[in-house]
């Protein structure tokens, strides 16, 4: 009983009930945690690395500077 | 050399996911507001119909808004992948919204979403009524972040150029937060989402009236949404009407592509469809003014003097600007820390000119046009279907107070029907918005073109399609769980069919 009057027990049985009692709820949280894994653990780690991640700021600013400078000497 | 295909693909693949976004994201805004007011209904009049009525469009919102979650971070994986110049470049600015916007929104939803879903029965009715409320203003104030950064791609304010860091930095948070853009652009899609709300709960209510199930529940829906709706449209039409102005004054081209509107002047006609045209209204809308100057397109590309004597250079001498920008760019990282004098002489030209940056980039002056068709028809189908919708929405809050709706099969297939026609309008909306901005990624400062990755079109290619595979699988989904959730239909509302008042 003390511990039901701890404010964060009691907001962490809020939640566990919340989702104990859930019905239809499910599929939407099944669907969500697909979601999130195809863009996280897929996506994101095959298909979307940052082109300028692991790169210093005055490494990304000397990139991208270079890109636009260059970019307008390559069409001339 | 940045390849044209790159550049249409690096698009095509953000306009799918931005569209893919914004299918959900209208329904969140709209929904959040009318089930609010339906719960504060129940806690007014204390009858627990109103509850269950609630309850049911709590169930379609978190439906909605279980496949629209996350949407959004694949656009920002995107500007990392295939726009990284355009990350670099703006990211300071355009970061900081966004994630501001990411961490509020993860606030607001882990504990005002999981209070008005756990909460029944188990918080106060008044602490739960103010989660849902603060549910769908916490949804409101995480699209006003994403805003404030769109509207400072259409008219970027409160930033200075470093050329050491080659990012263009914030120095006026305010002047970014109450960009007019983006403050018009926050109330106009809102309202649309309320729009959107209100014509999808009108329409499955509709279904329920066809069908001849949950009458009771079915016009108060009505009542409830048509109001909602009504209210929503005119706010688009203001906002709207404002959004006109501001895009006169700080993206003509835009307007003038929107118009099809060749060469300007006073008294500038609007036209309805191609031939049919309204003298002066173009005026009007963009200035407020019937004697209004409005630029055509040949106007902004070869300059223009106002009545007034404002003069506004071509795109030729915006183009030499831009190279001289650029030129003093090249100088100045060149002979920073080797050669400070000539740096700081170039650092100065590089300021004088920096306005018109982006137009260094630009081929030819023709390059500065956007496509007129796209914008001058999505822009009528906006308006047209916004339009009519209103109508709907009128004559279904008059007959069903009149008690008449049940027996008007035309209006309750119309109701039905509009749906679609809604995603339609606020889809047509964004590509006005986003294709008027073209050439631009920021208006002025950097096209499309400089702002793309150069990355392989096989890989944005794939990835496009590895895209439309899922987005496409999760609305099929989505819609699966909507449809068989709406054929259930609301708990314990169908035996209760007395009247309303």
């Amino acid at each position: 009983m003390a511990n039901e009057k701890n404010i964060f027990m009691r907001i962490g049985r809020f939640y566990i009930d919340g989702f104990r009692n859930m019905t239809w709820g499910w599929q939407l949280w099944a669907l969500i945690l697909l979601k999130l894994i195809l863009l996280f653990a897929i996506l994101r780690v095959f298909f979307f690395q940052p082109v300028l991640a692991g790169k210093s700021d005055e490494e990304r600013s000397e990139t991208v500077g270079t890109e636009l400078i260059q970019f307008k000497s390559d069409k001339i | 050399m940045i390849e044209e295909a790159l550049i249409g693909w690096s698009r095509a693949q953000f306009a799918l996911t931005a569209g893919y976004h914004w299918l959900f994201v209208p329904l969140t805004l709209g929904l959040a507001i009318i089930m609010a007011v339906m719960e504060t209904m129940w806690v007014i009049k204390k009858d627990e119909f109103w509850k269950k009525t609630a309850k049911f469009w709590m169930k379609l919102f978190a439906i909605n808004f279980a496949v629209g979650i996350a949407t959004g971070i694949i656009l920002e994986f995107e500007f990392g992948t295939n726009w990284s110049n355009y990350s670099w470049f703006v990211g300071d600015i355009f970061g900081a919204p966004l994630a501001i916007e990411g961490i509020f929104a993860f606030f607001m939803e882990a504990t005002f979403f999981a209070v008005m879903f756990f909460g029944w029965d188990k918080v106060s009715k008044g602490f739960h009524l103010t989660a849902t409320w603060l549910t769908g203003i916490g949804a409101a104030v995480s699209a006003a972040w994403i805003l404030i950064a769109n509207g400072w791609m259409q008219h970027p304010v409160g930033m200075e150029f470093n050329p050491d860091t080659v990012r263009h930095e914030m120095v006026d948070f305010w002047a970014v937060a109450g960009n007019p853009s983006a403050v018009s652009k926050f109330f106009h899609s809102v309202f649309s989402g309320w729009m959107t709300g209100a014509v999808f709960v009108i329409g499955i209510s509709c279904w329920y009236l066809l069908k001849k199930r949950q009458v009771r529940f079915a016009k108060a829906s009505i009542r409830i949404a048509s109001i909602i709706g009504i209210i929503g449209t005119v706010a688009v039409i203001f906002s709207g009407d404002i959004s006109g102005v501001q895009m006169g004054r700080y993206q003509p081209m835009k307007l003038a592509a929107a118009e099809g509107l060749k060469d300007g002047g006073q008294r500038a006609p609007f036209s309805i469809v191609p031939g049919v045209e309204i003298p002066g209204m173009l005026s009007i809308l963009a200035t407020h003014d019937l004697d209004g100057y409005v630029p055509g397109i040949n106007d902004l590309i070869d300059g223009y003097t106002t009545p007034e004597g404002e003069t506004f250079p071509s795109v030729q001498e915006k183009m030499a600007q831009g190279q001289a920008a650029l030129e003093a760019f090249k100088i100045y990282r060149e002979n920073v820390g080797i050669n400070d004098s000539i740096a700081a002489v170039a650092r100065a030209q590089l300021r004088e000119h920096q306005q018109y940056f982006g137009y260094a980039y630009l081929d030819k002056p023709e390059d500065a046009v956007p496509s007129v068709p796209v914008l001058f028809w999505t822009f009528r189908i906006m308006v047209g279907i916004g339009t009519l919708l209103l109508l709907v929405m009128i004559l279904v809050w008059w007959f069903e107070r009149k008690n008449k709706i049940e027996r008007m099969k035309w209006l309750q297939w119309t109701g039905l029907l509009s749906i679609p026609f809604v995603y339609i309008a606020g889809q047509a909306g964004w590509m006005l918005c986003e294709v008027g901005r073209q050439p631009w990624a920021i208006q002025d400062i950097l096209p499309v073109n400089a702002a793309v990755t150069s990355a392989s079109v096989t890989a944005v290619q794939t990835t496009f399609f590895i895209f439309l595979a899922i987005f496409t699988f999760f609305l099929i989904v989505e819609l699966r769980i909507l449809i068989r959730a709406i054929k259930k239909g609301p708990e314990g509302t169908e035996q209760e069919e007395q009247p309303l008042n």
